[in-house]
């Protein structure tokens, strides 16, 4: 079973949140075909969210294909993300560090990898859009 | 879906001022509802007419389809908490209990006693001698045993300390997620209310201001950050809430329904306290004679 977590100073919706750990505990592993997710009451109870968001995000998980409701049982994970993870995760995760070396050496600090990555990604995936 | 309450050019006055004015609005069912504003906004007004402490100056209040003045019957549907949570200091917690039963007639004991037990608080301790935490959760029992339809709450965690704060909202939500009910509550404390509440009523100078679905209300605001530029030549649809600007930047907080295509903005998404802190601050800087909307930094 996980166990959501909220960080109120992401600017990013508790619906989101809870939504995106769940597909993240998928691709990481964490989460796999049968589990069952923690109930909505034990998730409002738990973290002080209102319910109604816990069960939106549920909806959108099974709608994402994921989980499903089994009424008076509870949600369980119906799918796990096609292909091992860990297989594609490793090597670009190296080639990664390896860039992230490079970057280094080239003199930037931490911050100026981070902006020229974000900056990057954004251009990058707006590329994809168009 | 119907609504739990509803007003109609709702007004209020003391004397001179007015503590509610024009006040429509319609609060759908089954939601837990922010009522959030500056101190004398008129929240406490609003309940308080809500649940027939006031009769309105003006226009009218309908709560779960009936007047709490023409009818007080509807108030056994209805669980409220006054600020700062009262409670009898003499009376001992089961007779606080007593007492709820022999008010109300749709107690449920088994509910109330759970509670209390869950609590961990001694039934034989007078109220008066337990901490604030315990006093909110010993009121907000007394409130959710007569097993409301709606729940309101005024200003029920604003002077709990932060763990006791989110105890009492954790015991909310649960209560929430396994009773069918609507909760109106106010507060000052806008950081807690973006995971509990799902839909928003900010008041400002005794009006509405904002009211709607807080995801809808997230969706549609953006914090634009971008090269300067004149808040006035953007497209009709997007209405600047607050501008700040240095010699080559412009921070921009805009509503809009429609996606943000002009690439020179940076897109941030803003938090619940942000939007109502920006809609507070730009009716304090229109209030301020001379002063424009938008502040001008350099």
């Amino acid at each position: 079973m996980i166990e959501f977590h909220l960080d109120s100073r992401s600017g990013v919706s508790p619906y989101l949140q809870v939504v995106h750990q769940v597909h993240q505990a998928l691709r990481l592993g964490l989460l796999r075909e049968g589990d069952q997710l923690p109930t909505v009451k034990d998730v409002a109870a738990g973290l002080a969210m209102n319910p109604n968001t816990v069960l939106k995000a549920y909806r959108q998980l099974e709608h994402d294909g994921v989980v499903s409701a089994r009424p008076g049982v509870g949600t369980f994970v119906t799918k796990t993300p096609d292909g091992p993870p860990f297989a594609v995760f490793g090597p670009l995760r190296r080639d990664l560090l390896r860039w992230f070396a490079k970057a280094r050496r080239a003199g930037l600090d931490d911050e100026s990898i981070e902006a020229l990555f974000r900056d990057t990604f954004r251009s990058g995936a707006g590329e994809d859009v168009a | 879906m119907s609504a739990v309450v509803s007003t109609q050019a709702l007004g209020r006055r003391y004397g001179r001022r007015w503590g509610l004015s024009e006040c429509s609005l319609d609060v759908p069912a089954g939601r837990v509802a922010a009522l959030v504003g500056p101190n004398g906004a008129g929240k406490t007004t609003l309940l308080h007419l809500a649940v027939g402490l006031l009769p309105p100056t003006s226009g009218t209040i309908e709560v779960l389809g009936e007047r709490p003045l023409a009818d007080p019957r509807v108030m056994a549907r209805v669980g409220f908490v006054a600020q700062d949570a009262p409670t009898y200091s003499g009376l001992s917690v089961a007779d606080h209990l007593r007492l709820g039963a022999r008010l109300n007639p749709g107690w449920d004991r088994q509910l109330a006693e759970d509670r209390i037990e869950q609590l961990g608080l001694d039934p034989t301790q007078p109220a008066g001698k337990l901490s604030g935490g315990q006093r909110a959760q010993l009121a907000l029992t007394l409130a959710i045993a007569k097993r409301p339809e709606l729940l309101l709450l005024d200003e029920p965690v604003a002077r709990l300390d932060p763990l006791a704060r989110r105890e009492f909202l954790q015991s909310l939500m649960e209560f929430v997620a396994e009773h069918d009910v609507s909760v109106v509550l106010s507060s000052h404390l806008l950081g807690d209310l973006e995971r509990v509440c799902d839909y928003l009523i900010l008041i400002i100078k005794s009006r509405v201001r904002l009211a709607g679905d807080v995801e809808e209300l997230l969706a549609t605001h953006h914090r634009l950050i971008g090269p300067r530029r004149d808040p006035a030549s953007l497209s009709s649809d997007q209405h600047v809430i607050e501008a700040s600007h240095t010699e080559r930047q412009s921070t921009l907080l805009i509503r809009t329904d429609a996606p943000i295509r002009d690439p020179a903005w940076a897109v941030e998404q803003i938090n619940l306290e942000d939007l109502v802190l920006a809609y507070m601050r730009q009716s304090a800087d229109t209030a301020s004679a001379g002063r424009p909307v938008s502040s001008v930094r350099r």
